[in-house]
């Protein structure tokens, strides 16, 4: 007879605090959604919460911020994973913001929408009533994200108060809030790069299949491969040519950079993800505008 | 890396105490920097804000710093979550700030964690703080904690201050419900018995830091006794193919739950036997602390969120009146006979704050009998009064069925964590 080992590993013991999580949100808020970008973090979380409810199905809706910039590969996988879980969709438009005079679109080589995602996303939660917008940040991709609380107050601005934040002890989340106010919730907060990646390969969970080595036209811009797409202005010296890429975090096409990779696979993906150098966020322009730019984005209401 | 090593690792969940200038940062740099948790690009950037700082070296501490303000002020306001693994473990380190001011987030690192690390300056020896950080690990309950007399290179290696310090740091702990107490004598700043073994220090014949955090035990730290599980949720699916399902979804606070098994449905006091026990989409036949699960029950019982299943013979106390010992974390004090709302375990609940017995001074662990003001950073004991009974364990027994946070019902903050004893 053999001893049953009573112990858990590492990524069982993350699983199963992030579904504890996404059970506490689901209790203790009336409109949860989960942001949805088609990135393998959200993937992971959906992934958690189909766990979490089964064989209920998830109880709450997807919001996807289409900023009008993104990988078709993304919005296609979205609408396949939309279509095979049953689950409801909402989609808050930047465009759409644009078009309605909301925000303004930057000008320049190195225009992003990346920003104006924020009106989008607080008008998002505020029509369709969103009290608690959970979200795939992980602490370990960035320093503002590192101080963030599991559960997250936010104002009835969107505003983050990051030196006010509410202790947060033991499993025991505090999610009391005055109306207008609401949250945001991060259940894989404490899993790293790497434990999403082998939980993607342990769990067998599908992915867009831009995170895998593939062919693609590319331009180099200060020393970061961006895949040339017709939301790129490209400067007179910046020639396209096509190559063997992969993406390492997928953001919109103008401000998300490519990896020169071979990886194909998952367990080369993750050999590559464990002798790299630089962190995820690296190749990510959004982040390198300024050493707070991170903060300031969350504390205007960012995810 | 290779995976099959990964998925065998398990978690280790630290906190790192010291004062302002204990070398805890340089520390944590070493030990993320050494296990290559440190990338490049993060490097540069540390070593860029430090020529912009007129540093003469490259400041290790910046690396740990994530607030505009605490880059500005060069302090650390808040809990800070690190990431690390070695080959046979993960870890998650709570980087909590030393200043007096900033007990609460202490004591919010503590709450989960396995280990703490209390960093104590070789030159100095134990002092104020170094008591309250060793206090506040053994209030939360920490099994394992591991003095680190740092800075050993300022007092030429010598085994007599460290033992003279360790000498100090046992009598005091001696106060205290400390299990597992280790000493390391260490230098950060030059890396001894942090991850390499010290050439400098033959007399010291213990592990350095790292071999200690990638090898103590920790199986032991959760209860596998007695059986304890707070529902969050019913699963009520209302589909053809689970027509019938009404499953109860948690996660297991406490010992090991078989189907087949007769367990207690509290309050109301029904038995029942655990039909089946589901984890995602698989059946097992067994489940224990700390898995998220759902049960199904051979009964139709009534069962809500922040009801609670337990074992037969061995139930948790039931009752409205609990004796807790709090610490307090808000600017606005506690109000004697003030009313705050109350989440233990999944229950929610209001409570009346009935007596402060003590507060603690937590320099000297004297009870102080005559002063029952209790504000921010302070911990005493009191008498709670609650709205609903609950079902709990002395902290002591079981961290997550004996630990409670009250709320400010005016401004919704959580104002203190509280331990049942």
């Amino acid at each position: 007879m053999t001893m049953h080992s009573y112990r858990l590993t590492h990524l069982k013991e993350l699983e199963s605090e992030s579904m504890h999580i996404l059970r506490e949100v689901a209790s203790q808020f009336d409109h949860p959604a989960l942001l949805f970008s088609g990135g393998k973090d959200s993937i992971v979380c959906f992934h958690l919460a189909r766990k979490a409810f089964f064989p209920a199905k998830v109880p709450f809706p997807l919001l996807h911020v289409d900023t009008g910039h993104n990988f078709t590969e993304t919005i296609e996988f979205r609408d396949r994973l939309v279509e095979k879980y049953g689950v409801e969709l909402l989609v808050g438009s930047v465009q759409k913001s644009i078009d309605e005079g909301k925000v303004q679109e930057e000008t320049g080589f190195y225009a992003s929408r990346n920003k104006l995602q924020i009106n989008t996303l607080l008008e998002a939660i505020e029509t369709h009533k969103i009290d608690c917008a959970i979200g795939g940040a992980r602490r370990d991709e960035e320093k503002a994200r590192a101080k963030e609380r599991v559960f997250s107050h936010r104002d009835e601005f969107g505003q983050w108060d990051p030196k006010n934040q509410r202790p947060e002890l033991w499993n025991l989340y505090n999610g009391r809030k005055r109306p207008g106010e609401h949250f945001r919730a991060f259940p894989i907060s404490n899993w790293t790069e790497m434990d999403v990646w082998q939980y993607i390969l342990l769990e067998g969970i599908d992915i867009p299949s831009i995170y895998f080595s593939h062919e693609r036209e590319v331009f180099l811009r200060d020393g970061v491969i961006y895949a040339n797409s017709p939301f790129m202005h490209l400067k007179p010296d910046e020639q396209p040519f096509t190559k063997r890429v992969r993406f390492r975090t997928i953001g919109d096409m103008s401000c998300t950079g490519a990896v020169d990779s071979p990886a194909a696979t998952l367990e080369e993906i993750i050999n590559e993800v464990a002798s790299t150098r630089t962190t995820e966020r690296g190749s990510r322009m959004d982040d390198k505008r300024s050493e707070a730019a991170m903060e300031d984005r969350k504390k205007e209401g960012y995810f | 890396m290779e995976t099959k090593g990964y998925l065998n690792m398990d978690l280790l969940r630290f906190t790192t105490a010291g004062n302002v200038d204990d070398g805890k940062s340089t520390l944590i740099g070493r030990l993320l920097y050494d296990s290559r948790a440190i990338f490049d690009d993060q490097m540069e950037a540390v070593e860029r804000a430090s020529a912009k700082r007129g540093n003469g070296e490259v400041d290790l501490s910046l690396l740990t710093d994530g607030l505009r303000a605490e880059r500005e002020q060069g302090i650390t306001i808040d809990v800070a979550y690190r990431y690390f693994a070695t080959p046979r473990r993960k870890f998650i380190i709570a980087d909590t700030p030393g200043h007096i001011q900033y007990t609460r987030n202490m004591v919010t690192g503590a709450s989960t964690a396995n280990l703490a690390i209390i960093l104590v300056d070789a030159r100095k020896g134990m002092q104020e703080q170094t008591s309250r950080h060793a206090f506040i690990a053994s209030l939360l309950g920490i099994p394992h904690v591991v003095f680190c007399i740092n800075k050993m290179d300022l007092v030429d290696y010598d085994e007599a201050v460290f033992l003279d310090i360790k000498q100090q740091l046992e009598d005091f702990s001696s106060k205290l419900d400390a299990r597992d107490l280790n000493f390391i004598p260490i230098s950060a700043l030059k890396g001894d018995n942090v991850v390499q073994r010290s050439t400098r220090m033959d007399w010291y014949q213990g592990t350095t830091l790292m071999y200690l955090l990638e090898h103590i035990h920790i199986a032991g730290d959760l209860n596998h006794i007695d059986r304890r599980f707070p529902v969050q949720t019913v699963i009520r699916p209302m589909t053809d193919e689970w027509h019938d399902f009404r499953g109860f979804a948690g996660q297991i606070a406490g010992g090991i739950f078989r189907t087949g098994e007769t367990v207690q449905v509290l309050p109301s006091g029904f038995q029942s036997t655990i039909k089946s026990i589901h984890l995602g989409e698989h059946e097992v036949q067994e489940a224990f602390a700390p898995q998220s699960v759902v049960m199904t029950l051979a009964d139709e019982i009534d069962i809500s969120r922040g009801d609670m299943i337990s074992g037969t013979n061995n139930l948790p106390q039931t009752s409205q009146d609990v004796d807790v010992m709090i610490c307090w974390l808000n600017q606005r004090p506690l109000q004697p006979g003030g009313k705050y709302a109350l989440k233990h375990t999944t229950r929610d609940a209001r409570c009346m704050v009935k007596e402060v017995a003590y507060k603690m001074d937590i320099n000297s662990l004297r009870r102080l009998e005559g002063d029952k003001a209790i504000g921010m950073n302070d911990i005493g004991r009191v008498k709670l009064r609650t709205t609903v009974p609950l079902h709990f364990d002395l902290y002591t027994r079981n961290r997550n069925t004996g630990s409670l946070i009250l709320i400010d019902e005016a401004t919704n903050e959580t104002v203190a964590a509280g331990m049942v004893v």
